[in-house]
């Protein structure tokens, strides 16, 4: 297969990348070569075969819920790139 | 200062006697490392708060207080670990500035265990890389040839073991970033069994194959790391509640003629002939010494890069879409729409996509962006879901091949380290170099690569060793056993 600017576009929007028109060409024509390699996993009859999402499969693992220690505000809020005295701010969400 | 073999037993044998002190190691490496600068093995180093360290342990020991089993060691930290207060970038700008609010589950067993925390150690960008050329920080450089890469992506950990600025460092590998830089520095390291050792403040690259790890110059250093970072954590649910074993015990054990697999696949094209060399010479010394060798087929070796390059950039981008310039990470200062299509989307948005462009180098975007296109609808099917049958096909082929055989053995790297800048430009190279490494870490074992030889021109080469799940004794028992008769864990780069 071979994905298409457009297509690459929409990628990035998904992956919250801005791309600038260079870039977008460029990580096309990459992403085309690394799915061109990657394909050669479709010659494996995988017909039947369980996916193995952890190389050591546990089962669920469960535990009391019970609270434990939290951060403070202020210890939240230290690495914050924009905040006041109690919040972190972002641009505005709503109209 | 005992050179060329400064190693962790040694040190604390010599602090145990009296005979130096913690603050007298430490003070003196700070300033080695200093010499060593152009390296670029540490991204954050700061003495004050080292002799600071070495101190209270020095206090501790003169006391006659209990001490820990590396009381008053320095140690390197992969700059992923989070230590509280302490920067933690992970080689990106996206984290500059960043001091995590707790400590890393191995950071507080190290500390607990009295290690003076030496200094945040380079990496390629968020552990994606074979080289440490993408960290945001700059290069590394192989201290045995200042013109090569130290290998990635935890290449200042193993540079900085392999130059004696520390005896011992952590790293993590995801696909080969533990073992493919001890290898091509001339260090031990091991990759843990999933599960073995917490990953709870690791930041996450690929959270079913990340694995947090030890760097050292011999087994036994290796094995002292490993016992102190080892164990169930209830803060990591993937984290394995099983006994640890005495790992120092295991290398001292006899190798006790153990079965060894030599894997067919792993000798193919693209294998340099001196590596090759050196790894059948460590098969013929294996023999001698006592061991059944046998060939081993691993049939889906070859899909191992292919399933990796699909799994893990599409955790990747589930784990990184938390840096979106919100609540930590580096935030854009200008959001406006600057490219076609952006005067459409509303501000936070732009925001986010600003922050990661500015804060993400390329490797870094270019992995999001395969993931992202992995697990899109339509795709994940195709792609992911694939790779993840691929990866069951895998296990099956150690869980075949550990039925006849204790260990299997091949080579860690294809090629002893190589120049700056040559893999850069093609990503497709660049993931090669971890071709014998990764099925490991999709299978879930444990691997740990040791020194067993130098190129003509002086290049350390590795030797990979790969175990069933959980018998890291085994692995230490029997790379130990090659460790005995040969000397390629003394040599230092420069013939130091």
């Amino acid at each position: 297969m071979s994905l298409s600017n457009a297509e690459v576009a929409k990628v990035a929007v998904l992956a919250r990348l801005r791309l600038s028109p260079d870039e977008l060409g460029a990580y096309t024509s990459q992403l085309n070569a690394i799915v061109d390699y990657v394909a050669q996993l479709q010659e494996l009859d995988t017909t039947g075969v369980e996916p193995l999402a952890h190389g050591v499969e546990l089962t669920n693992v469960f535990r009391d819920d019970v609270r434990g220690p939290a951060l403070d505000r202020e210890q939240a809020l230290a690495n914050a790139p924009k905040r006041n005295r109690t919040s972190f701010l972002v641009p505005a969400v709503l109209e | 200062m005992p050179e060329p073999a400064m190693t962790a037993h040694r040190l604390l044998e010599q602090m145990n006697a009296g005979a130096t002190t913690a603050e007298e190691i430490a003070s003196q490496l700070i300033k080695k490392a200093e010499a060593a600068k152009t390296l670029n093995v540490f991204v954050h180093l700061d003495p004050d708060h080292i002799l600071g360290q070495a101190r209270a342990i020095d206090a501790r020991r003169k006391a006659g207080q209990p001490v820990g089993p590396l009381a008053g060691v320095p140690v390197g930290i992969k700059d992923l670990l989070c230590v509280e207060g302490e920067p933690t970038t992970c080689g990106s700008k996206m984290l500059k500035g960043f001091k995590p609010p707790y400590d890393a589950t191995v950071i507080a067993r190290i500390k607990q265990a009295g290690a003076v925390l030496f200094g945040k150690c380079n990496m390629d960008e968020f552990a994606m890389g074979s080289s440490t050329e993408n960290s945001a920080y700059g290069p590394t450089l192989n201290p045995w040839d200042a013109s090569r890469v130290p290998g990635g992506s935890s290449g200042g950990s193993a540079a900085a073991v392999a130059a004696d600025l520390v005896p011992l460092a952590l790293g993590s590998d995801t696909g080969g970033s533990i073992r493919q830089p001890a290898a091509v520095c001339g260090v031990v390291g091991l990759k843990p069994t999933y599960g073995r050792v917490s990953r709870y403040g690791l930041i996450a690259f690929a959270s079913s194959l990340d694995q947090i790890g030890p760097f050292a110059h011999d087994l036994k250093d290796t094995a002292l790391l490993q016992a102190v970072i080892s164990g169930h954590d209830p803060r990591d649910a993937t984290s394995v509640d099983a006994p640890v074993p005495d790992y120092v015990a295991a290398v001292a054990q006899p190798l006790d003629r153990p079965r060894i697999g030599v894997v067919k696949e792993f000798f193919g094209a693209g294998l340099d002939p001196e590596v090759a060399a050196a790894v059948e010479a460590a098969v013929k010394i294996y023999e001698k010494a006592g061991a059944t060798i046998r060939e081993i087929s691993l049939p889906h070796s070859k899909y191992g890069v292919p399933a990796y390059y699909l799994v893990a950039p599409a955790e990747c981008s589930s784990n990184l879409a938390r840096y979106d310039g919100t609540t930590y990470g580096h935030r854009a200062e200008d959001f406006s729409p600057k490219y076609p299509g952006e005067e459409n989307l509303p501000p936070l948005l732009r925001m986010m996509m600003a922050s990661r462009s500015e804060g993400f180098g390329p490797e870094v975007k270019r992995r999001i962006m395969l993931g992202t296109f992995a697990l899109s609808a339509g795709y994940a099917d195709q792609y992911y879901n694939k790779a993840l049958q691929v990866r069951r096909r895998i296990r099956e082929d150690f869980d075949r091949a550990f039925t006849e055989v204790d260990v299997l053995l091949g080579p860690t790297s294809p090629t002893p380290a190589f120049k700056l800048g040559e893999r850069t430009a093609n990503p497709l190279a660049m993931y090669l170099s971890d071709i014998y490494t990764i099925t490991a870490n999709l299978a879930g074992i444990p691997g740990i690569s040791i020194p067993c030889g130098l190129t003509k021109s002086g290049l350390p080469i590795g030797l990979q060793l790969l175990a069933p799940a959980f018998a890291e004794e085994t692995l230490f028992r029997i790379a130990a056993g090659f460790e005995r008769e040969t000397d390629w864990h003394l040599k230092r780069p420069h013939g130091g």
